[in-house]
Protein backbone atom coordinates (compact mmCIF):
# COMPACT_ATOMS: atom_id res chain seq x y z
CA UNK A 1 0.00 0.00 0.00
CA UNK A 2 1.26 3.42 -0.90
CA UNK A 3 1.85 5.91 1.85
CA UNK A 4 0.16 9.31 1.60
CA UNK A 5 2.05 12.05 -0.21
CA UNK A 6 -0.03 14.81 1.35
CA UNK A 7 0.40 14.98 5.09
CA UNK A 8 -1.69 16.96 7.56
CA UNK A 9 -0.97 17.66 11.18
CA UNK A 10 -0.47 20.05 14.04
CA UNK A 11 2.81 21.94 13.98
CA UNK A 12 5.30 22.57 16.76
CA UNK A 13 7.50 25.54 15.83
CA UNK A 14 10.88 25.52 17.59
CA UNK A 15 11.51 29.12 18.67
CA UNK A 16 13.09 30.65 21.75
CA UNK A 17 11.28 32.52 24.56
CA UNK A 18 11.37 35.73 22.53
CA UNK A 19 9.75 34.09 19.54
CA UNK A 20 12.94 33.92 17.50
CA UNK A 21 13.85 30.79 15.54
CA UNK A 22 16.69 28.76 17.07
CA UNK A 23 19.35 28.00 14.44
CA UNK A 24 22.27 25.51 14.65
CA UNK A 25 20.52 23.07 16.98
CA UNK A 26 23.12 20.32 17.14
CA UNK A 27 22.70 16.61 17.76
CA UNK A 28 23.79 16.98 21.40
CA UNK A 29 20.88 19.35 22.01
CA UNK A 30 18.48 16.99 20.25
CA UNK A 31 19.67 13.74 21.81
CA UNK A 32 22.51 14.15 24.28
CA UNK A 33 25.54 11.88 24.07
CA UNK A 34 24.93 10.58 27.60
CA UNK A 35 22.04 8.55 26.12
CA UNK A 36 23.99 7.12 23.18
CA UNK A 37 23.93 3.58 24.60
CA UNK A 38 20.16 3.43 23.93
CA UNK A 39 19.31 1.42 20.85
CA UNK A 40 15.59 0.65 21.45
CA UNK A 41 13.41 3.04 19.46
CA UNK A 42 10.62 3.22 22.05
CA UNK A 43 13.08 4.32 24.76
CA UNK A 44 14.48 7.24 22.76
CA UNK A 45 11.52 9.62 22.67
CA UNK A 46 11.68 10.63 26.33
CA UNK A 47 15.13 12.23 25.87
CA UNK A 48 14.25 14.33 22.81
CA UNK A 49 15.45 17.95 23.17
CA UNK A 50 16.61 17.10 26.71
CA UNK A 51 19.53 19.49 26.19
CA UNK A 52 17.69 22.30 24.36
CA UNK A 53 16.93 25.17 26.68
CA UNK A 54 13.21 25.85 26.98
CA UNK A 55 12.21 22.67 25.15
CA UNK A 56 13.10 20.04 27.75
CA UNK A 57 9.41 19.11 28.11
CA UNK A 58 8.98 18.50 24.37
CA UNK A 59 8.34 14.74 24.83
CA UNK A 60 5.27 15.48 27.01
CA UNK A 61 3.97 18.23 24.73
CA UNK A 62 4.38 16.36 21.44
CA UNK A 63 1.48 14.31 20.14
CA UNK A 64 1.48 11.49 17.65
CA UNK A 65 1.27 12.94 14.12
CA UNK A 66 2.73 16.33 14.97
CA UNK A 67 4.88 18.11 12.38
CA UNK A 68 8.15 19.62 13.63
CA UNK A 69 9.16 23.04 12.26
CA UNK A 70 12.81 24.07 12.70
CA UNK A 71 15.21 26.79 11.58
CA UNK A 72 18.63 26.72 9.92
CA UNK A 73 21.33 24.03 10.13
CA UNK A 74 19.19 21.74 12.26
CA UNK A 75 21.03 18.56 13.29
CA UNK A 76 24.56 19.91 12.90
CA UNK A 77 27.34 17.87 14.49
CA UNK A 78 27.68 14.16 15.05
CA UNK A 79 26.37 11.30 12.93
CA UNK A 80 24.19 9.74 15.65
CA UNK A 81 21.08 8.13 14.24
CA UNK A 82 19.22 8.61 17.55
CA UNK A 83 18.88 12.36 16.85
CA UNK A 84 16.49 11.38 14.06
CA UNK A 85 15.00 8.26 15.63
CA UNK A 86 13.94 10.07 18.82
CA UNK A 87 11.33 11.91 16.72
CA UNK A 88 10.15 8.65 15.14
CA UNK A 89 9.92 7.29 18.67
CA UNK A 90 7.43 10.09 19.52
CA UNK A 91 5.53 9.42 16.25
CA UNK A 92 6.39 12.87 14.90
CA UNK A 93 5.03 12.73 11.37
CA UNK A 94 7.63 14.84 9.58
CA UNK A 95 10.32 17.50 9.98
CA UNK A 96 10.29 20.76 8.02
CA UNK A 97 13.23 23.13 8.35
CA UNK A 98 15.07 25.99 6.67
CA UNK A 99 18.24 23.86 6.32
CA UNK A 100 19.83 20.76 7.83
CA UNK A 101 23.25 19.33 8.68
CA UNK A 102 24.39 17.07 5.80
CA UNK A 103 24.70 13.85 7.80
CA UNK A 104 21.46 14.56 9.66
CA UNK A 105 19.65 14.87 6.37
CA UNK A 106 21.18 11.59 5.18
CA UNK A 107 20.16 9.80 8.39
CA UNK A 108 16.59 11.15 8.23
CA UNK A 109 16.15 10.08 4.63
CA UNK A 110 17.52 6.60 5.45
CA UNK A 111 15.09 6.20 8.35
CA UNK A 112 12.10 7.08 6.15
CA UNK A 113 10.81 10.08 8.11
CA UNK A 114 9.83 12.79 5.62
CA UNK A 115 12.22 15.72 5.93
CA UNK A 116 11.60 18.80 3.84
CA UNK A 117 13.59 21.95 3.29
CA UNK A 118 11.42 25.08 3.31
CA UNK A 119 13.92 27.96 3.18
CA UNK A 120 11.45 30.56 4.44
CA UNK A 121 9.26 28.58 6.80
CA UNK A 122 10.27 30.69 9.80
CA UNK A 123 9.40 33.95 8.04
CA UNK A 124 5.84 32.79 7.51
CA UNK A 125 3.34 33.46 10.26
CA UNK A 126 3.10 29.90 11.48
CA UNK A 127 2.34 29.22 15.16
CA UNK A 128 2.61 26.14 17.30
CA UNK A 129 -0.83 24.54 17.30
CA UNK A 130 -1.72 25.50 13.72
CA UNK A 131 -2.71 22.68 11.41
CA UNK A 132 -0.95 22.47 8.07
CA UNK A 133 -1.27 20.38 4.94
CA UNK A 134 1.95 19.68 3.06
CA UNK A 135 2.44 18.03 -0.32
CA UNK A 136 5.63 15.99 -0.48
CA UNK A 137 5.68 15.95 -4.27
CA UNK A 138 4.96 19.60 -5.04
CA UNK A 139 6.23 21.14 -1.82
CA UNK A 140 3.03 23.17 -1.37
CA UNK A 141 2.21 24.07 2.23
CA UNK A 142 -1.24 25.22 3.33
CA UNK A 143 -2.14 26.53 6.77
CA UNK A 144 -5.55 24.96 7.45
CA UNK A 145 -6.02 27.01 10.63
CA UNK A 146 -6.16 30.36 8.81
CA UNK A 147 -6.76 29.22 5.23
CA UNK A 148 -3.50 30.65 3.93
CA UNK A 149 -0.84 29.23 1.65
CA UNK A 150 2.72 29.35 2.90
CA UNK A 151 5.90 29.60 0.84
CA UNK A 152 6.62 26.20 -0.67
CA UNK A 153 9.15 23.66 0.42
CA UNK A 154 11.61 21.94 -1.93
CA UNK A 155 9.84 18.80 -3.20
CA UNK A 156 11.12 15.44 -2.03
CA UNK A 157 13.66 13.90 -4.37
CA UNK A 158 12.84 10.61 -6.07
CA UNK A 159 15.28 8.80 -3.79
CA UNK A 160 13.67 10.24 -0.71
CA UNK A 161 10.21 9.25 -1.95
CA UNK A 162 11.40 5.72 -2.79
CA UNK A 163 12.78 5.19 0.70
CA UNK A 164 9.75 6.82 2.33
CA UNK A 165 7.40 4.55 0.40
CA UNK A 166 9.44 1.45 1.25
CA UNK A 167 9.73 2.34 4.95
CA UNK A 168 13.44 2.65 5.60
CA UNK A 169 16.62 2.37 3.54
CA UNK A 170 16.84 -1.30 4.56
CA UNK A 171 13.22 -2.00 3.60
CA UNK A 172 13.99 -0.40 0.27
CA UNK A 173 16.97 -2.76 -0.06
CA UNK A 174 14.75 -5.75 0.74
CA UNK A 175 12.39 -4.81 -2.06
CA UNK A 176 15.24 -4.70 -4.52
CA UNK A 177 16.01 -8.36 -3.83
CA UNK B 1 25.94 22.70 -19.84
CA UNK B 2 29.44 21.49 -19.04
CA UNK B 3 30.23 19.09 -16.26
CA UNK B 4 32.81 19.03 -13.48
CA UNK B 5 34.89 15.89 -12.79
CA UNK B 6 32.71 14.71 -9.91
CA UNK B 7 29.60 15.20 -12.04
CA UNK B 8 31.15 13.06 -14.79
CA UNK B 9 32.12 10.26 -12.41
CA UNK B 10 28.64 10.23 -10.87
CA UNK B 11 27.02 10.39 -14.32
CA UNK B 12 28.94 7.22 -15.27
CA UNK B 13 27.24 5.47 -12.35
CA UNK B 14 23.63 6.64 -12.59
CA UNK B 15 20.83 7.10 -15.10
CA UNK B 16 19.45 10.14 -13.29
CA UNK B 17 20.07 13.83 -13.88
CA UNK B 18 23.43 14.79 -12.39
CA UNK B 19 23.06 18.40 -11.35
CA UNK B 20 24.43 19.79 -8.07
CA UNK B 21 21.77 19.52 -5.36
CA UNK B 22 20.02 16.57 -7.02
CA UNK B 23 20.01 13.29 -5.17
CA UNK B 24 20.72 10.31 -7.39
CA UNK B 25 21.09 6.57 -6.96
CA UNK B 26 24.69 5.79 -7.78
CA UNK B 27 26.28 2.43 -8.55
CA UNK B 28 29.25 1.59 -6.32
CA UNK B 29 32.24 -0.18 -7.85
CA UNK B 30 33.95 -0.97 -4.55
CA UNK B 31 32.08 -1.51 -1.26
CA UNK B 32 34.21 -1.81 1.82
CA UNK B 33 34.27 -1.72 5.58
CA UNK B 34 37.16 -1.61 7.99
CA UNK B 35 37.40 -2.99 11.52
CA UNK B 36 35.92 0.31 12.78
CA UNK B 37 32.24 0.00 11.84
CA UNK B 38 32.69 -3.36 10.11
CA UNK B 39 31.01 -5.39 12.83
CA UNK B 40 27.99 -3.06 12.79
CA UNK B 41 27.76 -3.46 9.02
CA UNK B 42 27.54 -7.23 9.56
CA UNK B 43 25.01 -6.84 12.39
CA UNK B 44 22.80 -4.58 10.24
CA UNK B 45 22.87 -7.09 7.39
CA UNK B 46 21.99 -9.96 9.70
CA UNK B 47 19.20 -8.02 11.40
CA UNK B 48 17.53 -6.70 8.26
CA UNK B 49 18.19 -9.46 5.74
CA UNK B 50 18.22 -12.63 7.88
CA UNK B 51 17.14 -15.11 5.22
CA UNK B 52 18.50 -13.45 2.11
CA UNK B 53 21.81 -13.08 0.41
CA UNK B 54 23.67 -10.26 2.11
CA UNK B 55 26.15 -9.23 -0.55
CA UNK B 56 25.23 -7.99 -4.01
CA UNK B 57 28.61 -8.92 -5.48
CA UNK B 58 31.26 -10.81 -3.47
CA UNK B 59 33.95 -9.73 -5.95
CA UNK B 60 33.27 -6.04 -5.37
CA UNK B 61 32.95 -6.21 -1.57
CA UNK B 62 35.93 -5.88 0.78
CA UNK B 63 37.00 -5.77 4.39
CA UNK B 64 40.16 -3.85 5.23
CA UNK B 65 41.26 -4.07 8.86
CA UNK B 66 43.48 -1.11 9.65
CA UNK B 67 42.20 0.77 12.67
CA UNK B 68 43.52 -1.28 15.59
CA UNK B 69 45.80 -3.95 14.16
CA UNK B 70 46.31 -6.46 15.58
CA UNK B 71 43.46 -5.86 18.03
CA UNK B 72 44.65 -4.50 21.38
CA UNK B 73 41.28 -4.70 23.14
CA UNK B 74 38.85 -7.59 23.44
CA UNK B 75 36.13 -5.41 21.90
CA UNK B 76 38.16 -4.81 18.75
CA UNK B 77 39.21 -8.46 18.59
CA UNK B 78 35.57 -9.55 18.75
CA UNK B 79 34.50 -7.02 16.12
CA UNK B 80 37.30 -8.11 13.80
CA UNK B 81 36.32 -11.73 14.29
CA UNK B 82 32.67 -10.96 13.40
CA UNK B 83 33.78 -9.23 10.20
CA UNK B 84 36.41 -11.90 9.43
CA UNK B 85 33.90 -14.77 9.69
CA UNK B 86 31.41 -12.84 7.55
CA UNK B 87 34.12 -12.22 4.95
CA UNK B 88 35.08 -15.91 4.85
CA UNK B 89 31.44 -16.88 4.40
CA UNK B 90 30.29 -14.32 1.87
CA UNK B 91 33.23 -12.68 0.08
CA UNK B 92 35.97 -13.75 -2.27
CA UNK B 93 38.84 -14.84 0.01
CA UNK B 94 41.25 -12.33 -1.55
CA UNK B 95 38.85 -9.53 -0.57
CA UNK B 96 39.62 -9.85 3.13
CA UNK B 97 42.61 -7.67 4.01
CA UNK B 98 43.30 -8.74 7.56
CA UNK B 99 45.30 -7.06 10.34
CA UNK B 100 48.62 -7.37 8.52
CA UNK B 101 47.63 -5.47 5.35
CA UNK B 102 47.77 -1.80 6.31
CA UNK B 103 45.57 1.23 5.63
CA UNK B 104 42.57 0.22 3.52
CA UNK B 105 42.50 3.24 1.20
CA UNK B 106 46.20 2.77 0.39
CA UNK B 107 45.79 -0.98 -0.08
CA UNK B 108 43.00 -0.30 -2.58
CA UNK B 109 45.32 1.92 -4.64
CA UNK B 110 48.25 -0.54 -4.44
CA UNK B 111 46.15 -3.57 -5.37
CA UNK B 112 44.43 -1.80 -8.25
CA UNK B 113 41.03 -2.19 -6.58
CA UNK B 114 40.39 1.55 -6.85
CA UNK B 115 41.26 3.08 -10.22
CA UNK B 116 40.52 6.50 -11.75
CA UNK B 117 36.83 7.15 -12.36
CA UNK B 118 35.53 4.52 -9.94
CA UNK B 119 33.12 4.95 -7.03
CA UNK B 120 34.27 3.53 -3.70
CA UNK B 121 32.55 3.62 -0.30
CA UNK B 122 33.72 2.49 3.13
CA UNK B 123 33.57 3.28 6.83
CA UNK B 124 36.74 5.42 6.79
CA UNK B 125 36.13 9.19 6.87
CA UNK B 126 39.39 9.64 4.96
CA UNK B 127 38.37 7.34 2.11
CA UNK B 128 38.12 10.45 -0.08
CA UNK B 129 41.92 10.10 -0.19
CA UNK B 130 41.18 8.23 -3.44
CA UNK B 131 40.73 11.64 -5.06
CA UNK B 132 44.54 11.41 -5.38
CA UNK B 133 44.04 9.04 -8.33
CA UNK B 134 40.83 10.67 -9.59
CA UNK B 135 38.55 8.09 -7.95
CA UNK B 136 35.44 9.07 -5.99
CA UNK B 137 35.95 7.58 -2.52
CA UNK B 138 33.55 8.40 0.27
CA UNK B 139 33.30 7.50 3.95
CA UNK B 140 29.85 6.67 5.31
CA UNK B 141 28.12 5.27 8.40
CA UNK B 142 27.55 1.58 9.02
CA UNK B 143 23.89 1.58 7.86
CA UNK B 144 24.81 3.18 4.56
CA UNK B 145 27.66 0.73 4.03
CA UNK B 146 25.48 -2.28 4.93
CA UNK B 147 23.03 -1.08 2.29
CA UNK B 148 25.83 -0.75 -0.28
CA UNK B 149 27.01 -4.31 0.53
CA UNK B 150 23.48 -5.57 -0.02
CA UNK B 151 22.46 -3.60 -3.10
CA UNK B 152 25.62 -2.25 -4.74
CA UNK B 153 24.16 1.23 -4.84
CA UNK B 154 23.93 4.27 -2.61
CA UNK B 155 22.12 7.56 -2.91
CA UNK B 156 24.16 10.72 -3.09
CA UNK B 157 23.48 14.40 -3.36
CA UNK B 158 25.55 15.71 -6.24
CA UNK B 159 27.93 18.24 -4.66
CA UNK B 160 28.85 21.63 -5.99
CA UNK B 161 32.46 21.95 -7.13
CA UNK B 162 35.22 24.52 -6.60
CA UNK B 163 38.70 24.75 -8.06
CA UNK B 164 41.95 25.43 -6.24
CA UNK B 165 44.82 26.31 -8.56
CA UNK B 166 48.27 26.20 -6.99
CA UNK B 167 51.24 27.59 -8.89
CA UNK B 168 54.89 28.05 -7.99
CA UNK B 169 57.81 26.01 -6.71
CA UNK B 170 57.91 25.75 -2.92
CA UNK B 171 61.25 26.15 -1.11
CA UNK B 172 63.53 23.09 -1.31
CA UNK B 173 62.69 22.12 2.29
CA UNK B 174 58.92 22.30 1.75
CA UNK B 175 56.93 19.30 0.51
CA UNK B 176 53.40 18.07 -0.33
CA UNK B 177 52.41 18.33 3.35
CA UNK B 178 53.46 21.97 3.45
CA UNK B 179 51.42 22.64 0.30
CA UNK B 180 48.46 20.90 1.96
CA UNK B 181 48.81 22.91 5.16
CA UNK B 182 49.17 26.02 3.01
CA UNK B 183 45.76 25.33 1.47
CA UNK B 184 44.26 24.75 4.93
CA UNK B 185 45.74 28.04 6.10
CA UNK B 186 44.02 29.79 3.18
CA UNK B 187 40.57 28.20 3.29
CA UNK B 188 40.19 26.97 6.89
CA UNK B 189 38.26 24.02 8.27
CA UNK B 190 34.99 24.85 6.47
CA UNK B 191 36.54 26.24 3.28
CA UNK B 192 35.13 23.51 1.07
CA UNK B 193 32.16 22.47 3.21
CA UNK B 194 30.04 19.97 1.30
CA UNK B 195 31.93 20.62 -1.95
CA UNK B 196 34.14 18.68 -4.32
CA UNK B 197 37.50 20.38 -4.93
CA UNK B 198 39.38 20.07 -8.21
CA UNK B 199 43.08 20.78 -7.72
CA UNK B 200 45.06 22.29 -10.59
CA UNK B 201 48.26 24.22 -11.23
CA UNK B 202 51.91 23.30 -11.75
CA UNK B 203 52.54 22.78 -8.03
CA UNK B 204 49.87 20.07 -7.98
CA UNK B 205 50.89 18.57 -11.32
CA UNK B 206 54.46 18.09 -10.14
CA UNK B 207 53.40 16.06 -7.09
CA UNK B 208 54.14 12.33 -7.27
CA UNK B 209 51.51 9.79 -6.20
CA UNK B 210 52.59 9.95 -2.55
CA UNK B 211 52.33 13.74 -2.62
CA UNK B 212 48.92 13.63 -4.26
CA UNK B 213 47.75 11.26 -1.52
CA UNK B 214 48.96 13.75 1.10
CA UNK B 215 47.04 16.63 -0.49
CA UNK B 216 43.83 14.64 -1.09
CA UNK B 217 43.90 13.16 2.42
CA UNK B 218 43.29 16.46 4.17
CA UNK B 219 40.30 17.62 2.15
CA UNK B 220 38.28 16.06 4.98
CA UNK B 221 39.89 18.62 7.32
CA UNK B 222 38.80 21.37 4.88
CA UNK B 223 35.19 20.15 5.20
CA UNK B 224 35.14 18.85 1.63
CA UNK B 225 33.44 15.86 0.05
CA UNK B 226 36.53 15.03 -1.99
CA UNK B 227 39.58 16.65 -3.60
CA UNK B 228 40.16 15.37 -7.12
CA UNK B 229 43.52 15.52 -8.85
CA UNK B 230 43.55 14.65 -12.56
CA UNK B 231 45.90 11.66 -12.98
CA UNK B 232 49.13 12.38 -14.88
CA UNK B 233 50.97 9.79 -16.98
CA UNK B 234 52.82 8.40 -13.98
CA UNK B 235 49.61 7.85 -11.98
CA UNK B 236 47.77 6.37 -14.98
CA UNK B 237 50.67 4.00 -15.60
CA UNK B 238 50.75 2.97 -11.92
CA UNK B 239 47.01 2.29 -11.80
CA UNK B 240 47.06 0.33 -15.08
CA UNK B 241 49.95 -1.82 -13.87
CA UNK B 242 48.25 -2.52 -10.58
CA UNK B 243 44.79 -3.24 -11.93
CA UNK B 244 45.35 -4.64 -15.42
CA UNK B 245 42.32 -2.57 -16.33
CA UNK B 246 41.57 0.26 -18.67
CA UNK B 247 39.70 3.23 -17.33
CA UNK B 248 38.43 6.58 -18.46
CA UNK B 249 40.20 9.72 -17.32
CA UNK B 250 37.63 12.42 -16.75
CA UNK B 251 38.50 16.04 -17.33
CA UNK B 252 36.17 18.88 -16.51
CA UNK B 253 34.43 20.65 -19.39
CA UNK B 254 35.48 24.21 -20.15
CA UNK B 255 32.02 25.50 -19.32
CA UNK B 256 31.63 23.46 -16.13
CA UNK B 257 30.17 25.46 -13.27
CA UNK B 258 32.13 26.12 -10.08
CA UNK B 259 30.99 27.98 -6.98
CA UNK B 260 34.42 29.52 -6.65
CA UNK B 261 37.93 29.39 -8.00
CA UNK B 262 40.86 30.02 -5.74
CA UNK B 263 44.35 30.81 -7.05
CA UNK B 264 47.33 30.33 -4.77
CA UNK B 265 50.95 31.25 -5.43
CA UNK B 266 53.18 28.94 -3.40
CA UNK B 267 56.49 30.10 -4.88
CA UNK B 268 59.14 29.69 -2.16
CA UNK B 269 56.51 28.40 0.28
CA UNK B 270 58.29 27.69 3.54
CA UNK B 271 57.70 24.64 5.79
CA UNK B 272 54.41 24.93 7.70
CA UNK B 273 53.03 23.37 10.86
CA UNK B 274 49.50 23.11 12.29
CA UNK B 275 49.34 24.00 15.96
CA UNK B 276 46.91 22.29 18.31
CA UNK B 277 43.95 22.02 18.46
CA UNK B 278 43.05 22.42 14.77
CA UNK B 279 44.55 21.29 11.45
CA UNK B 280 43.66 24.74 10.09
CA UNK B 281 45.69 26.53 12.77
CA UNK B 282 48.71 26.80 10.48
CA UNK B 283 51.93 28.78 11.06
CA UNK B 284 55.43 28.75 9.51
CA UNK B 285 57.64 26.19 11.27
CA UNK B 286 60.14 29.01 11.83
CA UNK B 287 57.64 30.76 14.13
CA UNK B 288 57.49 27.87 16.59
CA UNK B 289 61.04 26.56 16.09
CA UNK B 290 62.82 25.85 19.36
CA UNK B 291 59.84 24.40 21.17
CA UNK B 292 60.99 21.21 22.94
CA UNK B 293 59.17 18.03 21.92
CA UNK B 294 58.76 14.67 23.62
CA UNK B 295 57.66 12.54 20.70
CA UNK B 296 57.65 12.43 16.93
CA UNK B 297 55.50 10.13 14.84
CA UNK B 298 55.81 9.55 11.10
CA UNK B 299 52.68 7.69 10.06
CA UNK B 300 49.09 7.84 8.78
CA UNK B 301 47.18 7.82 5.51
CA UNK B 302 48.51 11.37 5.00
CA UNK B 303 52.25 10.68 5.27
CA UNK B 304 52.98 6.99 5.68
CA UNK B 305 54.13 6.20 2.13
CA UNK B 306 57.54 4.81 1.20
CA UNK B 307 58.63 8.21 -0.16
CA UNK B 308 57.80 9.83 3.18
CA UNK B 309 59.70 7.27 5.24
CA UNK B 310 62.63 7.14 2.81
CA UNK B 311 63.12 10.89 3.20
CA UNK B 312 63.12 10.48 6.98
CA UNK B 313 65.65 7.64 6.69
CA UNK B 314 67.88 9.79 4.50
CA UNK B 315 67.78 12.60 7.06
CA UNK B 316 68.52 10.47 10.15
CA UNK B 317 71.06 8.15 8.49
CA UNK B 318 74.15 7.79 10.64
CA UNK B 319 72.71 10.14 13.27
CA UNK B 320 70.94 9.61 16.58
CA UNK B 321 67.50 10.81 17.49
CA UNK B 322 67.62 13.24 20.43
CA UNK B 323 67.83 11.49 23.81
CA UNK B 324 64.58 13.07 25.05
CA UNK B 325 62.54 12.15 21.99
CA UNK B 326 60.72 8.91 21.26
CA UNK B 327 60.32 8.49 17.53
CA UNK B 328 57.62 6.21 16.17
CA UNK B 329 57.26 5.08 12.57
CA UNK B 330 54.24 3.35 11.03
CA UNK B 331 54.37 2.37 7.35
CA UNK B 332 51.02 2.78 5.61
CA UNK B 333 50.92 -0.73 4.17
CA UNK B 334 52.65 -4.09 4.11
CA UNK B 335 54.04 -3.20 0.68
CA UNK B 336 55.63 -0.03 2.07
CA UNK B 337 57.07 -2.07 4.94
CA UNK B 338 58.51 -4.58 2.46
CA UNK B 339 60.13 -1.79 0.43
CA UNK B 340 61.73 -0.38 3.57
CA UNK B 341 63.08 -3.81 4.48
CA UNK B 342 64.36 -4.53 1.01
CA UNK B 343 66.21 -1.24 0.73
CA UNK B 344 67.77 -1.43 4.17
CA UNK B 345 65.83 1.55 5.52
CA UNK B 346 64.40 -0.28 8.52
CA UNK B 347 67.97 -0.77 9.64
CA UNK B 348 68.82 2.92 9.21
CA UNK B 349 65.74 4.02 11.14
CA UNK B 350 66.40 1.44 13.86
CA UNK B 351 70.02 2.48 14.24
CA UNK B 352 68.94 6.10 14.60
CA UNK B 353 66.73 5.06 17.51
CA UNK B 354 63.24 4.89 16.01
CA UNK B 355 60.48 2.46 16.98
CA UNK B 356 59.08 0.80 13.83
CA UNK B 357 55.56 -0.58 13.99
CA UNK B 358 53.63 -2.93 11.73
CA UNK B 359 51.50 -1.13 9.10
CA UNK B 360 48.10 0.41 9.79
CA UNK B 361 46.41 3.54 11.15
CA UNK B 362 48.61 3.59 14.27
CA UNK B 363 49.31 7.11 15.41
CA UNK B 364 45.78 8.30 14.69
CA UNK B 365 43.37 5.51 15.53
CA UNK B 366 42.53 4.48 19.06
CA UNK B 367 46.03 4.92 20.42
CA UNK B 368 47.59 2.06 18.51
CA UNK B 369 51.38 2.57 18.98
CA UNK B 370 50.74 4.79 21.96
CA UNK B 371 48.92 7.88 23.18
CA UNK B 372 50.25 11.20 24.42
CA UNK B 373 50.18 12.06 28.12
CA UNK B 374 49.20 15.40 29.67
CA UNK B 375 51.87 17.98 28.88
CA UNK B 376 53.49 15.84 26.20
CA UNK B 377 54.36 17.66 22.98
CA UNK B 378 54.18 15.55 19.85
CA UNK B 379 54.98 16.34 16.24
CA UNK B 380 52.98 14.11 13.90
CA UNK B 381 52.84 13.72 10.13
CA UNK B 382 49.12 12.85 10.49
CA UNK B 383 46.04 14.88 9.66
CA UNK B 384 44.19 15.61 12.89
CA UNK B 385 45.33 17.34 16.07
CA UNK B 386 42.00 17.90 17.80
CA UNK B 387 42.11 17.96 21.62
CA UNK B 388 42.16 14.42 22.97
CA UNK B 389 42.40 12.78 19.56
CA UNK B 390 45.75 11.16 20.26
CA UNK B 391 45.77 11.51 24.03
CA UNK B 392 46.02 14.35 26.51
CA UNK B 393 49.13 15.94 25.00
CA UNK B 394 49.52 18.61 22.31
CA UNK B 395 49.92 17.45 18.72
CA UNK B 396 51.54 19.53 15.96
CA UNK B 397 51.08 18.46 12.33
CA UNK B 398 54.01 18.76 9.95
CA UNK B 399 55.82 17.16 7.01
CA UNK B 400 58.05 14.09 7.35
CA UNK B 401 61.10 16.35 6.80
CA UNK B 402 60.09 18.69 9.63
CA UNK B 403 59.33 15.63 11.78
CA UNK B 404 62.80 14.18 11.11
CA UNK B 405 64.68 17.40 11.81
CA UNK B 406 62.60 17.88 14.96
CA UNK B 407 63.38 14.33 16.13
CA UNK B 408 67.11 14.94 15.73
CA UNK B 409 67.09 18.36 17.36
CA UNK B 410 64.70 17.53 20.22
CA UNK B 411 62.81 20.70 19.43
CA UNK B 412 60.61 21.88 16.59
CA UNK B 413 63.06 22.64 13.86
CA UNK B 414 63.04 23.84 10.25
CA UNK B 415 64.42 21.04 8.05
CA UNK B 416 67.60 21.82 6.14
CA UNK B 417 67.83 20.09 2.78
Amino acid sequence: MKKPTTLEGRVIVIKDQNGKPIDDIDTDMIFHNKHLHITELNEMGQYTFGNLQGWESFPEKAKSGDILIVGKNFGAGSSRQQAVDCFRSLSIQMIVGESFGAIYKRNAINSGIPLMIAPEIMIDDLKTGDNIKINLITGEIFNVSNNRSLKSAIPLSKVQLDIYQAGTLFDYGRKKE
Amino acid sequence: MGKTIIEKIIADHTTEDVTPGNIVWMGIDVRSARDFGGANVVKNLEAYYPDQSKVDDPEKTFFTFDCVVPAKTIGYAENQQIARVFARNYLARKNLFDVDAGIGSHVMIEKGIAVPGTTVVGTDSHLNILGAIGSFGQGMGDQDIAFAFKTGITWFEVPESMTIIIEGKPASNAFAKDVTLGVLQEIGSKGSLGKAIEFYGNTVESLDLAGRITLASMVTEMGGIIGLITPNKEVIHYCQNRSNKDFAIHKADRDAIYTESLELDFTNLEPLIALPPSPANVKPVSEVAGKPVDSVIVASCTNGRYEDLALVAKMVKGKKIHTDVMMKIVPATKEVYAQLLENGLINILFEAGAIISNPGCGGCAAGQIGMTGKGEVQVSTGNRNFAGKQGAGDTYLASPATAASTALAGEISVPEL
